[in-house]
């Protein structure tokens, strides 16, 4: 098994080990500094920023609003966590020379051609639905497919699998043979 | 900023820099895996999942930290994990790898995130209808294998492990 992979990266086996480490040793550091174990998770934080930028224009709404009062708009501990994950691939990208702007990726362009505009759209809509998603599952691939798969929850093994399952249909219709 | 803040950056700093070491936020790694192509995300995941399994059972058998399964709510995981898997396809990122996406520089992750910030919206708009149909169709509550089974979470992770290896095995010797 290579420790490097062609593009320059970790082998998968070994940045993946470490992610689990680094899951454990973080249910851990938030029992004992938080008082309450606290998971690898991400699309909650899309509903507090949701909240913190409507909270700008429409106070009284999101005041009242039963999901935003259930999930609490704040800038909470997932939230920074959310924060990190940009710091830490800019950080990563940067110091193995990997990171590249880039505007529309090769695989959309050959099935889409080249518009920004077009992959803009593609991705904003694609967000909108997956988010929907996301909340009515109670949970993204971090909350469910990394936390609840390492607590054997019964509800991450059935989402997982709806994940991957829609999503190899979907993707199969979207970018077909073609993209290849 | 608080210690709950400062904890969750750090933890985040090092969870996006193993994401982007193992080169899993890109969008052709992500579409990669949805179309079968490339192993990386699998082998990604499925490795933090082993790892993890174990130390999160320990640590919760030793009584020091306590487990927080989501509900098994039927209508709310099927339709929802449906949803989110449709849209996943589409835009190319899950909201975690977004973030990161957008960290190595490629910033139509941005349109993803916005996208994603706007359906979080739209889901606190309709949440009282979901609430009262999709959501109220059946629920087990936050149950995990070990109950479900009857089996000690050992033995399930025992043959997860085993299952897991095993497709490892198949992905290195057909080169995936």
């Amino acid at each position: 098994m290579k420790r490097k992979t062609k593009d320059r990266g970790w082998s998968p086996y070994l940045a993946g080990a470490l992610l689990g480490l680094l899951a454990v040793v973080s249910v851990w550091a938030t029992t004992a500094l938080l008082g309450k174990s606290t998971y690898l998770g991400a699309s909650t934080t899309f509903v507090r920023a949701a909240g913190l930028l409507e909270r700008t224009v429409a106070g009284e709404h999101v005041a009242a609003n039963e999901y935003f009062k259930k999930e609490k708009v704040r800038v909470d501990w997932q939230f920074m966590l959310v924060c990190g994950i940009f710091l830490g691939a800019l950080v990563s990208s940067l110091s193995d020379r990997s990171f590249k702007l880039e505007g529309v990726p090769p695989v959309w362009k050959k099935r889409f051609g080249p518009s920004v505009g077009k992959r803009a759209a593609g991705a904003f809509l694609g967000g909108i639905v997956a988010m929907v998603g996301a909340r009515m599952a109670d949970g993204c691939p971090s909350g469910h497919g990394l936390s609840g798969m390492m607590q054997l929850s019964g509800s991450a093994f059935v989402a997982l699998a709806m994940f991957f399952c829609v999503g190899v249909i979907v993707a199969a219709i979207v970018y077909g043979r073609r993209a290849s | 900023m608080s210690t709950e803040q400062i904890l969750g950056l750090m933890t985040g700093v090092a969870f996006g820099f193993l994401l982007q070491k193992g080169r899993v936020l890109r969008f052709e790694k992500q579409l990669g895996a949805l179309m079968l192509r490339d192993m990386t995300i699998f082998k990604f995941m499925l490795s933090s999942i082993l790892v993890g399994m174990v130390g999160i059972n320990l640590l919760s058998d030793a009584g020091i930290i306590t487990l927080s399964h989501k509900a098994m709510n039927v209508g709310a995981v099927v339709v929802g994990g449906a949803l989110f898997g449709a849209g996943w396809a589409i835009m190319g990122f899950c909201p975690g790898t977004s973030v990161g996406a957008l960290g190595e520089g490629r910033w139509h992750a941005l349109f993803a995130a916005l996208g994603m910030v706007a359906g979080a919206a739209l889901y606190a708009e309709l949440y009282p209808f979901f609430k009262s149909t999709v959501l109220a169709w059946k629920n087990f509550g936050k149950i995990g294998l070990p109950e479900v089974t009857g089996l000690s979470p050992w033995v399930i992770i025992a043959l997860f492990w085993a299952a897991t290896i095993s497709l490892f095995a198949w992905f290195e010797k057909k080169g995936l």
